[in-house]
C-alpha cells in the first residue's frame, strides 16, 4: 500500500513536472507576445516620424547596407547555433549544450559590438538621437532591440554558470527552452528591423 | 522517461529542420539585400519584394526555430500569436492611418 502510494506519487510528480515545464514555457511565450506589442508600437512610432529629419540626415544618408548584412548574418547564425544547443539538451549532452551556448554568446556579442560601433559612429558625426525625430525614433527602436540582445547575452552567461553548477535538470531545462525562445524572437524582430528600417530606408 | 524524451525531440525540432530553417532564412535575407543594393527593380516592386521575403522569413523562423504549431499547448501559442497580430495591426495600421490624416489636414489648414 505504502509502496503503491509512493509509486503513484512519484508518477504524478513526474507528470506534474512535465506539465509545469510546459506551462512555464507557454507563460514565457505570452511574455514574448507582450514584448512584440512593445516593438510594434516602436515600429509605429518610427514609421510616423521617419520623414521628420529636421534638416538633418535622411535614412539613405546614414545607413550602410553591407554593415547591416553582416549584423543580420551574425544574429541569424546565432539563432541556428542556439537551436543546435537545444537539440544537444534533448540528447542530454551537457558539454555540447555549453559549447553551442558559448558559440551563440560570441556571435551575439559580435552583433552588439557592431551595433555599439554604428551608434557611436553616428553620434560622433553629430547624428545622435537629439538631432531629429527620425533619429530619436531610430535610436529608440534599434537600441531597444540591442538592449534585449544584451540581456539575452547576460542570460546565456547565467545559464552557462547554472549548467556547470546544477547540470541539466527540471529547473535548468525549462530555463534554456525559454532563453531559446527569447533568442529566436529577437532574430525575428531583427528581420523587421533590417527590412522596414534599413532596406526600405535607403530606397 | 524514454518516451517523454523522444516526444520532446519531435516537438523541439531536429537537425534537419534547423538546417532547413537556416538555409531558407539565408536565401530570404540575401534576396531583399541583393534587390536593394543592385537597384535592379523599381521602387514599388522592391518594396513588395522586401515585405514578402520578410513575412516568409518570419514564418520560417516561427515554425522551424520556435516550433509554433497548433498541436503544442492545444494551439494556445498560435491563438495568442494571432491575438497579438490583431493588436499589432490596430497599433501600427491605426497610427499610420490617423497620422496621415492629421498630416493631410495640416497641409490643407
Amino acid at each position: 500500500m505504502a509502496t503503491n502510494t509512493l509509486h503513484h506519487g512519484a508518477t504524478a510528480d513526474a507528470h506534474e513536472h512535465h506539465d509545469a515545464s510546459g506551462t512555464k514555457v507557454f507563460g514565457f511565450w505570452v511574455y514574448l507576445m507582450s514584448d512584440l506589442v512593445i516593438f510594434g508600437s516602436l515600429f509605429a512610432t518610427y514609421a510616423v516620424l521617419m520623414k521628420g529629419t529636421a534638416g538633418g540626415p535622411t535614412a539613405a544618408d546614414i545607413f550602410e547596407l553591407p554593415f547591416v548584412l553582416v549584423e543580420t548574418f551574425l544574429l541569424l547564425v546565432s539563432s541556428f547555433t542556439f537551436g543546435m544547443g537545444v537539440l544537444a539538451m534533448n540528447a542530454d549532452r551537457i558539454n555540447q549544450v555549453k559549447a553551442w551556448l558559448a558559440i551563440t554568446f560570441v556571435l551575439g556579442a559580435a552583433f552588439v559590438g557592431m551595433e555599439i560601433y554604428e551608434f557611436q559612429h553616428l553620434i560622433h558625426q553629430g547624428y545622435g538621437p537629439d538631432r531629429s525625430a527620425f533619429l530619436s525614433s531610430f535610436f529608440t527602436l534599434v537600441g531597444t532591440h540591442g538592449l534585449h540582445v544584451t540581456f539575452g547575452l547576460i542570460w546565456i552567461l547565467v545559464m552557462l554558470v547554472q549548467l556547470s553548477t546544477k547540470g541539466l535538470n527540471d529547473m535548468t531545462r525549462p530555463r534554456i527552452l525559454c532563453l531559446s525562445l527569447f533568442w529566436h524572437f529577437l532574430d525575428i524582430v531583427w528581420i523587421c528591423v533590417f527590412s522596414f528600417v534599413y532596406l526600405m530606408g535607403v530606397l | 522517461m524514454s518516451h517523454s524524451s523522444s516526444s520532446s525531440t519531435t516537438s523541439h525540432g531536429s537537425v534537419k529542420s534547423y538546417v532547413t530553417g537556416l538555409l531558407l532564412s539565408l536565401v530570404l535575407t540575401v534576396i531583399p539585400f541583393a534587390v536593394v543594393m543592385s537597384g535592379a527593380l523599381g521602387t514599388g516592386t522592391t518594396v513588395v519584394v522586401i515585405a514578402v521575403t520578410a513575412v516568409l522569413q518570419i514564418l520560417v523562423q516561427l515554425v522551424m526555430f520556435m516550433h509554433m504549431n497548433t498541436k503544442a499547448d492545444e494551439g494556445w501559442n498560435v491563438m495568442s500569436f494571432a491575438f497579438t497580430l490583431t493588436i499589432l495591426v490596430l497599433v501600427v495600421g491605426g497610427s499610420l492611418w490617423i497620422m496621415q490624416h492629421l498630416h493631410l489636414n495640416m497641409m490643407i489648414g
